[in-house]
């Protein structure tokens, strides 16, 4: 899939003060169609206007971002969605991703990676921010290897392969795609797949210890 | 009280103590309404207030002392209906004590009130936490109390005729409970509800206080300093990350250094102050955690050595760490997109610091390297070799 050159984009968050600022940051490389600053208008503005992308507030007052996601995937698959935050606890994060968004990056991220993230996601393919890949390998991390009397619902799904582990080491020690590539001698379309496919098991794994973990986060 | 009395009349407290004790004795509780009196009307030693002046613009508390005492007037009615003399004596004491003692309560000082809750606490078992661990003794006792009783007027008085007027004074009980039940139920109502709201405006203002100290001096600060964005950017990061602490590691504002202090916990340290020190924001990244042994202090060291100098010499104006815990070994990454620099041709200085990370890893067991090149940008990776088998702590 192509990326179109102008994503459409629609911007979901209840601070009207950050909504215009990113509106200003994205300036004319991406052509904001709407905005929206709770889960029900978001809902019915997109199934309306049909972004490419979705800029996507982790929290909102009528709900999480994950209820616009559940919402609208079935209907609209090819919307895509792009979580930010400023405040997040990683189980929020990792709910909204496994809602089906294509990636997560912080509020504190520069115009340009913006843009060019936003440009990914409407290609289909997957955004981790550092500190996403932090949340994603302790999740997976916090799984107990396969045994005995705990054998694993789906391997396939359940377990980073150690090349996806890497790749996303590297993302959280701030390499860009390009860098990872070029560090392990792979092409970065590699990289991205890479990527997907731990988004991919992110939102498949049916793992009670994504939930577990999730829990135990909150407690502490 | 007793104290104020003895400061006004000049005896010991203890003599003055004593003296009311025997009086009380003596005139079957009389004193004892006088030592209430003397309390309300007196003022308490270092305040102006007296307790009365404050009781009689209490109304609430008058409504619900009046209420406490025509419950115990009631109950002594009915007790001398059963012909019980042993409470009779101690009739007025009975009723008014308790009356003027809940004024007191009311308005008393912090203080007193506290003191006052701490006897009462263990005796009554009404407190706030009235939970089953310490309210079953009370229960089994009064059920034990109720069995007997029932045994006893069962067994004493064969024929009904004598349980007539106990009939006629639960008639009575009932009527009395019915007129005066709901004005009960509605003080008992008021009680809680004036409680739960007071409990509500302290967790307000707590949670405002909170927000002052850290947000608003932020804010106002970040106004002043309008002209200066890195300025700006640094307090917003700063403040960003103490509420993050706040809201989502329970951890208060301002107290980032915990006695008990994790790995990651230090990761953090560094990021904050090396942000504060030096104006460069620094995202930090961290996998598991676990304790802070002395060799992670060490790796802690050198990684907060690698990231100041990344700050001062790389140019770039973000550095990223990345620190994970695994079960054999701690690795940490500083990395950032400056100048960078040929490692083969460092010059002496620069050599000096690199070789101090180095030692410091070595010393310990563990290892350093640095990736760099000219316009590369610079990354250290340290790791660091978890001695002994404990296994990590997820946080």
């Amino acid at each position: 899939m192509t990326a179109p050159s102008r994503p459409r984009v629609v911007i979901v968050d209840d601070h009207g003060l950050f909504r215009s600022g990113v509106r200003s940051e994205l300036g004319g490389q991406v052509e904001v169609v709407g905005e929206a600053d709770d889960v029900q208008p978001a809902i019915s503005m997109i199934a309306e206007r049909l972004p490419d992308v979705v800029l996507l507030d982790v929290h909102l007052p009528g709900g999480g971002g994950q209820m616009v996601v559940t919402a609208l995937r079935a209907a609209v698959p090819e919307v895509r969605f792009l979580a930010l935050s400023a405040s997040d606890a990683p189980e929020d994060v990792i709910a909204v991703v496994r809602a089906g968004a294509r990636g997560y990056v912080t509020k504190t991220i520069s115009g340009t990676d913006l843009v060019d993230a936003i440009r990914r996601v409407a290609a289909g393919d997957a955004v981790f921010s550092p500190r996403l890949a932090g949340f994603v390998l302790d999740a997976f991390a916090a799984m107990p290897e396969a045994s005995q009397d705990r054998p694993l619902f789906d391997p396939e799904l359940d377990q980073l392969t150690t090349r996806e582990r890497e790749v996303l080491r590297l993302i959280a020690r701030g390499y860009t795609y390009k860098e990872i590539a070029r560090e392990l001698t792979i092409s970065i379309r590699t990289v991205e797949t890479h990527v997907s496919s731990v988004l991919r098991k992110l939102q498949l794994s049916t793992r009670h210890q994504l939930t577990r973990w999730a829990a135990e986060r909150r407690l502490t | 009280m007793a104290a104020g009395l003895a400061y006004r009349t000049g005896f010991e407290v203890t003599f003055v103590r004593l003296a009311i004790v025997v009086a009380t004795l003596f005139t079957g509780g009389f004193a004892a309404v006088a030592y209430v009196v003397a309390w309300l009307v007196m003022p308490a030693i270092g305040t102006d207030t007296t307790i009365w002046s404050q009781a009689r613009t209490d109304r609430r508390g008058i409504t619900l002392a009046g209420g406490l005492a025509s419950v115990l007037f009631f109950l002594t009615f009915i007790t001398q209906l059963l012909g019980s003399g042993l409470l009779a004596t101690v009739e007025w004491p009975l009723i008014l004590c308790p009356a003027f003692l809940v004024l007191i309560w009311r308005n008393a000082p912090a203080s007193e009130q506290a003191r006052m809750r701490h006897l009462a606490e263990p005796l009554l078992g009404l407190t706030t936490d009235n939970r089953w661990s310490r309210a079953w003794p009370r229960v089994t006792f009064s059920f034990v109390l109720l069995i007997a009783g029932t045994v006893i007027l069962v067994d004493g008085h064969k024929s009904i005729k004598m349980l007539a007027p106990l009939g006629g004074a639960m008639l009575v009980l009932a009527a009395v409970a019915l007129l005066l039940g709901p004005w009960w139920l509605g003080i008992a109502r008021d009680l809680v509800e004036e409680r739960r709201a007071r409990i509500r405006a302290e967790e307000r203002a707590d949670m405002a206080a909170r927000v002052h100290d850290s947000v608003l001096q932020t804010l106002a600060m970040i106004q002043r300093r309008a002209d200066q964005p890195q300025q700006v950017v640094q307090l917003a990061r700063a403040q960003e990350r103490e509420l993050r602490s706040w809201l989502f590691d329970g951890r208060a504002p301002g107290s980032l250094d915990g006695e008990d202090m994790t790995f990651a916990g230090g990761v953090r340290r560094i990021q904050q102050e090396v942000e504060a020190q030096h104006g460069v924001a620094v995202e930090a990244v961290t996998v598991g955690d676990c304790e802070l042994t002395e060799d992670l202090g060490a790796l802690l060291a050198a990684a907060r050595e690698a990231t100041v100098n990344a700050v001062k010499w790389s140019g770039a104006d973000v550095v990223s760490l990345f620190a994970e815990v695994e079960p054999e070994a701690v690795s940490l990454y500083v990395r950032d997109r400056g100048r960078g620099f040929d490692p083969s041709a460092v010059p002496g200085d620069r050599k000096g610091l690199a070789e101090s990370i180095h030692a410091r890893m070595a010393r310990r067991g563990g290892s350093a390297t640095v990736r760099s090149a000219p316009g590369e940008g610079t990354e250290v990776s340290l790791t660091m070799p978890r001695s002994g088998e404990r296994q990590p702590s997820r946080a």
